[in-house]
């Protein structure tokens, strides 16, 4: 499967906010926009809805503290109880510190992995750039042409009315 | 002039520049051959780094009786100098990650270099602790593993556990977090360079980065909540460093005030250290128009914000320690001020509180001859700080007849130099080699304080890499239109 896409280039960030907007309200196709940073209002502009990371981090935080608990309980109380002076086998506060620090780890690692994953961002990856200074001074917008109803002149039109410096149509390899 | 750089619409950069400007001037210093101010700085630095070496090899294979320390002054300029450089990590977490959640966006032009510091701080911190375990090849013994031995586990109970973990912890989640914040520059840098190494190597570390905004947006989630998971945490390191004294019976040590008193004290060496650093950057890389004297205005004023409580804390300490009418407080106390290392204690109070509140004025915090040397006063008074806390604590305890002194050898003294030696070397190598500036960051915030056409103006665009096998493949293929 290939699809046909078009690609505007942007000299600055607000103007592609707006063309995103726009296109968007004209019900195309959004494939992507490729920024140098993370601009603000894009998301919206995209339509992007919000990141359900923060659940994979609260959830990594939970269990990791969870275990981290059962652990010091089961080593403490379990596995080899000794006498530290003279100190209860149940010293839940003593056992916070810990917990905490493994929790804290325990997220914020998960949520990085969980991150690389969903993002295929990994070690020695070749890039698949969409224009040249894409990750220095060019902001970029893709929309896939979806069918036969595709008007390429209005997209053309839309792109020229907010500045762009290039205007591409490329095919893709899906 | 002072009220336009200090108002909230100035702008945040200065010289008007453009995102493709940040990209190349940040980038220069990586593209050139080094100065010869930086060869001078780096063979100093690694000399440094050598007689440390060459003084903890001697210790380990000698004994800890190569150190000043004895049964009654047990910990001292070991400890010291790993309270002293756990402290200056965290004010790097603070400018990344607090300031951050406090959207402090002026902190953009110092994070990477202030995370940078806490990642070399915290390696120099990590070092003491091992090297003071007298046999450091048992280091492993302080995590809990299954072994032959039972398995004995550790003490979780034990603060000096705690310790490990927390240590373990900031270490791992501020290089992530450094790392993280690196991948876009580090696109942008692989995207720069010839091929080569270099650009093979930054081709490798940045994963792939291609700036998809989709990416972008998950990476901001990402971003917020290291943040968020940073920010509880370097709390807590710091209250953990000072449980280690805290927890103990020791008059001088005992005392519920020590966690906020030591987090305070280590944002505010920590501070100390960036303004020491950036001062330095911002001339010798030519940074001038990034770190601007807004930027060094807004530090000197959380100087002035921290050495406040520390200095509350000095005396809040004293106070306690004589209303108590415990006579072992009572007597920790003046020995501290008006013992034998009473010199220490002045030195401690003149750096840390009375010298800070020149920066009340706009003059001095102006003037970077006035803010460098406090900045450097800052650290030495916070070193010496801890110094007290350590060592007067310890000299004259309970028993008259067990009354010591302490007086650090050679050894010692080379092995806090040899850190320092670390520290820089470190440092200077990331000036070398990895982008400085958070670009990617600084380019969200150049239009602030500047009329919204400047920003569209644009340089010419970036010319085309050369084809290799680590250079980008490109979205799609060209089709005739």
């Amino acid at each position: 499967m290939s699809r046909r896409i078009v690609l505007g280039v942007f000299p600055d960030a607000s103007r592609l906010v707006n063309v995103t907007r726009e296109a968007r309200e004209n019900g195309w196709k959004i494939v992507d926009a490729f920024t140098p940073y993370a601009v603000h209002g894009l998301d919206a502009a995209m339509g992007l809805r919000a990141s359900r990371l923060p659940w994979v981090c609260f959830l990594a935080a939970i269990t990791g503290a969870a275990l981290k608990l059962w652990f010091e309980f089961w080593t403490t109380m379990v596995d080899w109880p000794l006498n530290v002076g003279g100190k209860p086998w149940n010293s839940l506060p003593a056992f916070v510190p810990v917990t905490f620090e493994v929790m804290v780890l325990s997220a914020g690692l998960t949520t990085v992995l969980v991150f690389l994953i969903l993002a295929r961002l990994r070690p020695g990856k070749r890039p698949a750039l969409a224009y040249h200074g894409v990750t220095d001074d060019r902001f970029v917008l893709i929309l896939e042409e979806t069918d036969a109803a595709f008007d390429l002149a209005s997209v053309r039109r839309l792109f020229e009315k907010y500045g762009a410096v290039a205007i591409e149509e490329r095919l893709e390899e899906a | 002039m002072g009220n336009l750089i200090l108002s909230s619409r100035a702008p945040l950069i200065a010289g008007h520049k453009a995102a493709g400007d940040v990209t190349r001037e940040v980038c220069r210093p990586l593209e050139g051959r080094p100065t010869t101010l930086w060869w001078g700085s780096f063979l100093v630095a690694v000399c440094f780094l050598l007689l440390g070496v060459v003084a903890v090899s001697y210790e380990i294979a000698t004994g800890i009786g190569t150190w000043g320390v004895n049964r009654t002054v047990g910990w001292a300029v070991g400890i010291t100098s790993f309270v002293f450089w756990i402290g200056i990590g965290h004010a790097g977490t603070l400018i990344s990650a607090i300031l951050f959640l406090l959207r402090q966006r002026w902190r953009t032009s110092v994070n990477r270099s202030a995370e940078a510091m806490t990642i070399f701080a915290v390696i120099c911190a990590g070092i003491f602790p091992v090297i003071h375990l007298g046999r450091p090849w048992m280091a492993y013994w302080l995590l809990p593993y299954p072994n032959t031995r039972g398995s004995l586990w550790v003490n979780f109970r034990s603060p000096l556990v705690w310790d490990a973990f927390a240590i373990g912890t900031y270490f791992t989640i501020s290089l992530v977090f450094w790392y993280i914040g690196l991948i876009p520059d580090l696109a942008t840098v692989r995207d720069r360079l010839r091929a080569g190494f270099r650009q093979r190597l930054a081709a490798f570390l940045s994963l792939g980065w291609n700036g998809s905004f989709r990416t972008w947006h998950r990476y901001e989630s990402v971003y917020l909540l290291l943040a968020g998971l940073a920010t509880p945490l370097v709390v807590s390191v710091h209250t953990i460093v000072s449980w280690d004294f805290a927890t103990g019976v020791i008059p001088g040590w005992h005392a519920t005030i020590f966690p906020p008193y030591f987090v305070a004290g280590a944002i505010f060496s920590g501070i100390g250290m960036v303004l020491t650093l950036m001062i330095v950057a911002r001339k010798t890389m030519h940074l001038e128009d990034y770190i601007t004297h807004r930027h060094v205005d807004v530090m000197c004023k959380l100087v002035l914000l921290t050495s406040g409580i520390v200095g509350l804390a000095y005396a809040t300490e004293f106070f306690n320690a004589l209303y108590s009418t415990n006579p072992y407080e009572e007597f920790a106390f003046l020995n501290r001020a008006f013992g034998p290392f009473g010199w220490a204690y002045g030195i401690m109070v003149g750096c840390n509180v009375l010298i800070p509140q020149l920066l009340w004025f706009r003059s001095m915090r102006r003037n970077l001859w006035v803010v460098f040397p406090i900045s450097l006063l800052i650290n030495v008074g916070m070193w010496f700080e801890r110094f007290v806390i350590v060592v007067t604590s310890l000299h004259r305890d309970f028993l008259p007849s067990s009354w010591s002194s302490y007086r650090p050898t050679p050894i010692e003294l080379s092995m806090l130099v040899g850190s320092f030696g670390l520290f820089f070397t470190l440092f200077l190598l990331f000036c070398r080699f990895l982008p400085v500036i958070a670009m990617a960051e600084v380019k969200g915030v150049l239009h602030i304080g500047h009329g919204p056409e400047e920003t569209v103006r644009s340089g010419p665009p970036s010319k085309p890499l050369a084809e290799s096998k680590t250079t980008p493949r490109w979205i799609g293929q060209g089709v005739e239109t």
